[in-house]
């Protein structure tokens, strides 16, 4: 018997692959390079969405206006983490680069509700539903993954074919040397940083156009996030690109025919077992 | 044996607190600090070897649900609740903590496994929400004299300041009991070098499986406490990422290295959220929060020790001139 | 061109280096020997900066190198080969040339290094788009001095470019040496195989547990007593 509704939700958890594929390509460069996990990186994405929502909604820019310069906006606030949180603990425990991320979760997540009270806010964009045989698509999710996509050429472009990509790559595989190739890794890492939170806009404005923005939604994301980068083995953009994939059916696919927290429970339960098959990702060397 | 008659002092001074005539607001407070100076206690018992977990709402959350559960619906007395909630605990650490040492899934993969552990409890609960209330969270049912031994409820304050009392203390005692043991050599080994543990007879993997099960039945125990405190809890509040986050915050921001040290966190983060409560009232919502995170960054920045590992510091750099004044042990 | 001042450096409280003075002139092919341990990857390290001398000065073509930053080290014209290679293993060889023309005046002419290292080394052209990771020591040690070249740079410092290769291998590289002095490079090169180096280099300097014991001609140093006794074992 051909189930329309379950290739629906088999199309959808594409879709949704393609916005955790670019939520976690971010997260992964940072990794990659810096070699710390930005535990607060959900909490970025949701100071984009934000951003986005007050530029538009109060002060009528223009959404694409407003969407570049929440992505310039979380590239500087990107920058800025790099500077003042991480670099003053880069010689310390690992374990503290982890932890000082979590303090700016928390830091970020409660200023937006000192700021920004604890509603949940609407961009009231109507995004019209693609209609297929008898399946329904939202456009917005298909903007986000064909964005998401785009994205990660982009990205992918930039590190394999100029000399600024080349060294990011470098100086995760050697850093005690880029000053002998005239590189000075502090900058290097200032820019990835940079990189890295201007992913987290670029997948705000994806998300802004879909769900509604409040202060805790970097706790929905964020843990699927991490697990995605994990799965796919930290650092590793491929593995977490495919990851995010697989992560999306489980979310939607199980969600279609159970519930949606069951969904995310068969999920979380499948990243715990694969740890054991595969403890360092799934392409990992 | 100075600190030892100091610490029958501080007990004893403890102990007749309730004697004071103090409010109900300074006795819940009081209460509050010792059930989450346990529960950050638990957690703390295995992250000062260097695993950190972010995972630990996954007992609470347990200790908090099954228990509860089963008294409402089943009428089973918490005094069988509690253990078997451990129980659960403990097979959920054996299932996720086995391979993640078998496999040496440290730092970084260590953290974000546990995180997924806590984020399965608490969707479990949010998904079972036809015998759980999903987010609503669920009532304890009460018995309706008040207290009772049986059902570990007490009407009284005083008698519950006692109970939780006792807990923390017992948690003060494991800390020691594991200071005192092998384990502790063997994990403090194992975290300096896993290869070299094991190649001078470590069994790193029992080692850890075992500080993790007992950190696991503990927090169990202090999540169940707070059901039995509070006569309420929500997916949210004992389960999850936000509340393994706190722990690990309190920890970090009392010390983790030292034996008061998370207790000394939890008065600290519960005295921070009181007095900007008190002082700017219940409508500012965030305002704890915000100077919370801002003062982690600081702490884990300039202070790594957190508050109880940087005074023990500045005693030992101020009693370093004069050694003959050490007392000999 | 190089000058290196009464130069101590060491790691912590561990002192490699004591009071080492040591000068390249253009043109010229220099060897520091030594055996292990005697402070010659210290002595480059301080020389391009990965560490900082804890007194004496570095100065390139009259330039005291103290107050230059460690990636405007290239940018002089200092080029530094490392020990072990350090090739980045999982980018390409092509790649890992390009990277040693990063700073802006390489880069700028990096189409015409990259033809000539070819040049220099038909095996790296044929082997561009393979994982520099994946081939042989004899290939990376080529890949590595490529690298170096790549930068356009005066003096090229060669850190035990024969270490862990096969002595046919080695050959090869001290071949290499020889031909890019050939091509006018000044190169300032640490080994350990004293014999071979001996015959590159036009003077050297023998370097034991931190300090110059010995320094001269090339020849001079091959018919000296000591180091035939100590080194060479004749």
């Amino acid at each position: 018997m051909f189930d329309s509704f379950l290739l629906e939700s088999i199309i959808n958890g594409l879709l949704l692959g393609g916005v955790l594929a670019l939520l976690a390509l971010g997260l992964n460069l940072v990794f990659g390079v810096i070699d710390v996990v930005w535990i607060c990186y959900a909490e970025l994405v949701m100071v984009g969405m934000y951003a986005i929502f007050f530029l538009y909604v109060y002060y009528e820019v223009p959404l694409a206006g407003a969407i570049a310069a929440a992505v310039l906006g979380v590239a500087l606030l990107g920058m800025i983490l790099h500077r003042f949180v991480i670099e003053p603990v880069l010689g310390t425990a690992p374990i503290n680069q982890l932890l000082v991320t979590g303090g700016v979760l928390f830091f970020l997540q409660a200023a937006a509700t000192l700021a920004f009270g604890i509603e949940f806010r609407n961009i009231g964009i109507r995004m019209p539903v693609v209609e297929f045989g008898d399946m329904f698509f939202s456009f917005a999710r298909i903007l986000a993954f064909a964005t998401a996509l785009v994205g990660v050429l982009l990205l992918w472009l930039f590190l394999t074919r100029t000399y600024l990509g080349t060294a990011i790559r470098a100086i995760s595989q050697d850093r005690e040397i880029m000053p002998l190739m005239g590189v000075d890794p502090r900058r290097i890492y200032l820019i990835t940083s940079a990189i890295g939170g201007g992913m987290a806009g670029v997948a705000a404005s994806l998300l802004v156009l879909q769900y509604d923005v409040h202060p805790a939604i970097g706790l929905s994301f964020g843990p699927i996030t991490f697990m995605v980068c994990v799965m796919g083995g930290l650092g590793n953009m491929l593995g977490g690109f495919v990851a995010a994939f697989i992560f999306a059916q489980f979310i939607s696919v199980g969600g279609y025919l159970f519930q949606i927290e069951w969904g995310y429970v068969i999920a979380f339960c499948f990243f715990i077992a694969m740890m054991f098959v595969r403890p360092k990702g799934l392409f990992s060397r | 044996m100075n600190t030892r008659i100091l610490g029958g002092i501080g007990i004893a001074a403890l102990a007749v607190v309730p004697l004071l005539g103090l409010g109900n607001y300074h006795l819940h407070i009081l209460i509050t600090v010792l059930i989450w100076g346990f529960v950050y206690t638990s957690w703390s018992i295995m992250g000062r070897f260097g695993m950190v977990s972010l995972g630990h709402g996954a007992f609470l959350g347990v200790g908090a649900y099954v228990a509860t559960m089963l008294w409402n619906t089943m009428g089973l007395s918490p005094w069988v609740g509690i253990p078997v909630a451990m129980l659960v605990s403990m097979a959920m650490a054996l299932l996720v903590g086995y391979p993640c040492f078998r496999f040496r899934i440290v730092g970084h993969y260590f953290a974000l496994v546990t995180l997924a552990l806590g984020e399965v409890v608490r969707l479990t609960i949010v998904g079972l929400r036809d015998q759980t209330g999903g987010s609503l969270g669920m009532t304890v049912t009460g018995v309706p004299e008040g207290t009772s031994l049986l059902a570990l409820q007490f009407g009284d304050r005083s008698t519950f300041f006692y109970v939780a009392l006792l807990v923390w203390l017992g948690g003060l005692v494991i800390w020691r009991l594991v200071d005192r043991s092998m384990l502790r050599y063997a994990l403090e080994a194992s975290s300096e070098d896993e290869d070299a543990a094991a190649s001078v007879g470590v069994n790193v993997t029992r080692a850890k499986l075992m500080i993790l099960m007992i950190s696991a039945a503990m927090t169990t125990l202090g999540g169940a406490l707070y059901a039995q405190y509070q006569m309420y809890i929500n997916p949210e509040t004992v389960s999850g990422i936000a509340i393994s986050l706190q722990i690990v915050f309190a920890v970090i921001a009392g010390g983790l290295f030292t034996q008061l040290g998370p207790t000394v966190g939890a008065v600290f983060t519960l005295l921070l959220a009181e007095t900007l409560r008190v002082t700017f009232g219940h409508d500012i919502h965030g305002l704890d929060g915000t100077i919370y995170g801002l003062l982690l960054v600081l702490f884990i920045i300039y202070m790594p020790k957190g508050i109880t590992g940087s005074i023990m510091a500045g005693l030992t750099r101020r009693r370093r001139p004069t050694p003959a004044a050490a007392p000999a042990e | 061109m190089l000058e290196v001042r009464n130069v101590s450096a060491g790691y912590g409280s561990f002192r490699a280096l004591f009071d080492v003075s040591l000068e390249v002139r253009a043109g010229e092919a220099v060897g520091v020997i030594g055996p292990n341990g005697a402070g010659k990857t210290t002595l480059l390290r301080v020389i391009s900066k990965i560490i900082a001398p804890t007194s004496g000065s570095v100065v390139m073509e009259g330039q005291d190198l103290s107050r230059v930053p460690a990636h405007r080290v290239v940018e002089m014209g200092i080029a530094h080969v490392p020990e072990h290679r350090r090739l980045f293993p999982r980018l390409t060889v092509e790649e890992n040339l390009r990277m040693g023309a990063f700073h802006p005046e390489a880069r700028r002419r990096h189409a015409e290094r990259l033809d000539f290292v070819y040049e220099l080394f038909p095996r790296m052209k044929e082997r561009r788009l393979q994982m520099a990771g994946t081939m042989s020591g004899g290939e990376q040690q080529m890949c590595a001095i490529g690298r170096g070249l790549m930068s356009g740079p005066k003096l090229l410092l060669l850190d035990e470019p024969s270490a862990g290769l096969a002595p046919v291998i080695v050959q090869q590289v001290f071949s290499l040496v020889r031909r890019i002095r050939a091509e006018g490079y000044t190169v300032l090169i640490v080994e350990q195989n004293i014999q071979q180096v001996l015959q590159v280099v036009d003077r050297a300097y023998l370097l034991e547990v931190g300090t110059i014991k010995q320094s001269g001609p090339s020849a001079e140093l091959l018919a000296s007593p000591e180091i035939r006794r100590a080194y060479l074992g004749l």
